[in-house]
């Protein structure tokens, strides 16, 4: 047996740069953020883009305007729970919601590829309409182009929004202060489960359904209790801990969450031990991270709880002075850890 | 929630603690020699809860940590062939080789696809008959029986068109490599409960007699490291060197029979190299003389890519024991998950990037790492 000889061993030089698009860079994490900020925002330029929200707030004729566009690429098409259709309605509807708006016209973009059977696409189509139905808002204008077949998935889509920011509702990560409670609207993990168990096949024991859903009405109830809500997010890819680094960050204040108090049901929770995926990274579809002055929070607590899509509502921790920037979570145990952003998509572990 | 929330109560948490607290009157050094504890460690602040006297020391035991580079450059010239449908656990593929990772292969045309066992590897095969189907086969004695079960069946089954680039290793071989180096302060090891699930216990025995350390068998959840903490400080503080199950729902001592004989089958022992150790003698598999046609590295002619590591970080010695991740001078700042300088900081499982994710309290994130997205 030689001894072990530690000089003469070294490591790879690190991959800095990716000189083409990896599917990292749609991970909605540390990856996406360089591509906007190296690419899309020196390209475009202007203010409100610069604010990075997940919709813009813009004043158009007097009038405050959420603005929002999301696309759509998620496979499989129909998952339980929900389809690409719901989830093209609710993410920009949801997205106009995190801006304090009620959603009132949406564009449609369709990109179908060449060979998808037309019920497929009828059913996309008649799940969008019973989504906006169900959420209040109008599809408006809309256009369609076809790619030869190997070139698309089936059915992309995309989906712009406008909505009306009601007055004294000012809803940005700057106005996040320490002392402001952290509260979640329920179960965490619950979409990007369900998708990944028809996506790779896997059996988890029980079928998991996709929390998808328009929040229009849960954040219309919360600023019912008061218009100073503070930020609002729905943390879809990277999760509730994208959603609370990109808050952090943004605000320069710590959080402290307290990992107990996270609602995180029996079956996300076998799925992602058995992967061994972090539940705070995987996507939601129907959920809000709201960032709340401590004065009102049992209030809102109380309005969000008494409205279904927020009856699992919770207090998961606080806004604090220190560390700002960084999110800190307390373990059961007692202990703590850094959360933070995710690079790019979180990978199943090996063992 | 049945098996995990009860091995997670924080009562009982704190009550093994204490215990652990009352027992530790000298410092020792343990080692935990799985990447999987290392992780489940850091993630819920168990190295802040001990006595400052009990130190743990993260042992080699992430496969993708100990995968060397040069098996990393194969996988990637492989991957990269237009007739190649290249399936791996997803860990590996953010793994720099010499001057790219799989993603970038993928992002260049090479069919990369992440699968959650090699069966799937090898199903994949059979849908794809006119394409060469590889599966990497990397890990310890925990991931090598499904992968040797996976060429038995291809053979059976009369597949042609799947192959295994391999790169297992084996635990007692490093423990051994580890406490024959000058430079090693590990007194006792918690040994990785998912390995001895596979191959038991008789191999410890001899190792703890040897090296009069005490070895206790571990599993993975808080409640599990925290009593196997507890035993190994009670044996060193006796004085005692034996091996001790503390992983008896998942643990016999004579491991898993029909594994062991497929794994017997199917792989040959061989020396391996790993990365920050360097090569130990008899402390891998390859795949067998039986089933040598069914090796990726001599199907695609890859055998003689050798890989020269140039200069980088010192994971060496972080794998070893004798360098906390944040003592590293590169940690936080040049080296973070996204520009890794090692692969300890690449997989999630790695020292060095469970330190990044889970402490890193002390240090303040770089732009690049802690900006929004739209």
């Amino acid at each position: 047996m030689p001894t072990v000889d530690i000089s003469g061993w070294t490591c790879p030089t690190p991959l800095r740069d990716q000189p083409r698009v990896v599917m990292g860079h749609g991970g909605g994490g540390a990856l996406s953020a360089e591509l906007v900020q190296q690419i899309f925002v020196p390209a475009f330029g202007g203010e409100v883009l610069a604010q990075l929200g997940d919709s813009a707030a813009v004043s158009l004729g007097g009038a405050r305007l959420a603005f929002s566009t999301d696309s759509f690429v998620v496979r499989p098409l129909f998952f339980p729970g929900g389809s690409i259709g719901d989830l093209a309605v609710n993410g920009t509807v949801n997205d106009l919601a995190m801006s304090g708006a009620r959603a009132a016209y949406l564009s449609c973009g369709f990109i179908l590829e060449e060979g998808v059977e037309m019920p497929v696409v009828a059913g996309v189509a008649d799940a969008m309409g019973a989504a906006a139905r169900t959420a209040g808002v109008e599809v408006a204008t809309g256009d369609t182009k076809v790619v030869e077949a190997g070139h698309g998935d089936g059915v992309y889509i995309n989906t712009a929004g406008i909505g009306l920011i009601p007055p004294g509702v000012d809803l940005r990560p700057q106005r996040v202060v320490p002392g402001d409670v952290v509260i979640i609207s329920g179960d965490i993990g619950v979409h990007g489960v369900a998708i990944m168990s028809v996506r790779e096949g896997l059996e988890f024991g029980v079928e998991i359904e996709s929390d998808c859903a328009a929040l229009g009405g849960l954040v219309e109830t919360m600023l019912a209790v008061t218009p100073d809500l503070h930020v609002l997010r729905d943390p879809t890819r990277g999760g509730l801990a994208a959603a609370l680094c990109e808050i952090a960050t943004a605000s320069c204040t710590g959080v402290v969450i307290q990992e107990r108090a996270i609602p995180v049901p029996p079956a996300v929770a076998n799925a992602c031990a058995i992967l061994g995926l972090d539940p705070m990274y995987v996507a939601n579809e129907g959920k809000l991270v709201a960032f709340v002055p401590r004065e009102h929070a049992d209030a809102v607590l109380a309005a969000m709880r008494s409205h279904p899509l927020g009856a699992g509502a919770a207090v998961i921790g606080e806004a604090v002075e220190t560390h700002p920037g960084m999110v800190v979570a307390r373990t059961p145990l007692g202990g703590t850890r850094v959360v933070d952003l995710p690079l790019g998509e979180q990978l199943p572990r090996i063992c | 929630m049945k098996y995990i929330d009860e091995f997670q109560d924080p009562e009982l948490a704190r009550r093994l603690l204490d215990d652990i607290h009352a027992m530790a009157t000298r410092p020792w050094a343990l080692m935990e020699v799985c990447g999987g504890q290392t992780h489940t460690i850091i993630r819920h602040g168990i190295d802040q809860l001990l006595p400052e006297k009990v130190e743990l020391i993260h042992g080699p035991g992430c496969p993708v940590c100990v995968t060397p580079l040069e098996v990393i450059d194969k996988a990637l010239e492989i991957a990269a062939r237009p007739d190649v449908i290249f399936c791996s656990f997803g860990d590996m593929l953010r793994v720099p080789g010499t001057d790219r990772d799989l993603f970038r292969v993928r992002s260049e045309g090479g069919d990369v696809r992440v699968v959650y066992s090699p069966l799937d590897a090898l199903k994949t095969a059979q849908q794809n008959p006119d394409r060469e189907v590889v599966f990497f086969g990397i890990g310890f004695e925990t991931t090598a029986p499904p992968n040797a079960m996976t060429v038995y069946q291809a053979r059976k089954l009369g597949i042609r068109n799947f192959s295994l680039l391999v790169s297992h290793v084996r635990v007692p071989p490093a423990i051994e490599a580890i406490m024959t180096s000058p430079s090693c302060r590990v007194q006792a090891f918690l040994a990785a409960g998912h390995v001895c699930s596979v191959m038991g216990t008789a191999e410890y025995p001899a190792l703890a007699e040897r090296f009069q350390v005490p070895i206790v068998v571990t599993g993975f959840e808080p409640l599990d490291i925290l009593e196997g903490i507890r035993r190994t400080v009670g044996q060193l503080e006796r004085g005692e060197h034996t091996v001790d199950n503390a992983y008896p729902r998942a643990v016999r001592a004579e491991g898993n029979p029909a594994a062991q004989a497929m794994l017997a089958d199917v792989f040959e022992v061989t020396d391996r190299s790993w990365r920050g150790i360097g090569t130990i003698p008899a402390s891998g598999w390859r795949l067998s003389e039986r089933y040598r046609e069914y090796d990726a590295e001599h199907r695609f002619s890859v055998e003689n890519i050798t890989t020269r590591e140039p200069a980088a970080c010192r994971s060496g010695e972080v794998l070893q024991g004798l360098l906390k991740p944040h003592e590293c001078e590169a940690f936080g700042t040049t080296c973070t998950p996204r520009t890794p300088l090692g692969a300890t900081m690449v997989s999630s499982e790695g020292a060095c990037a469970a330190y990044y994710l889970y402490r890193r309290l002390g240090t303040t994130p770089t732009p690049q790492e802690a900006s929004p997205v739209a």
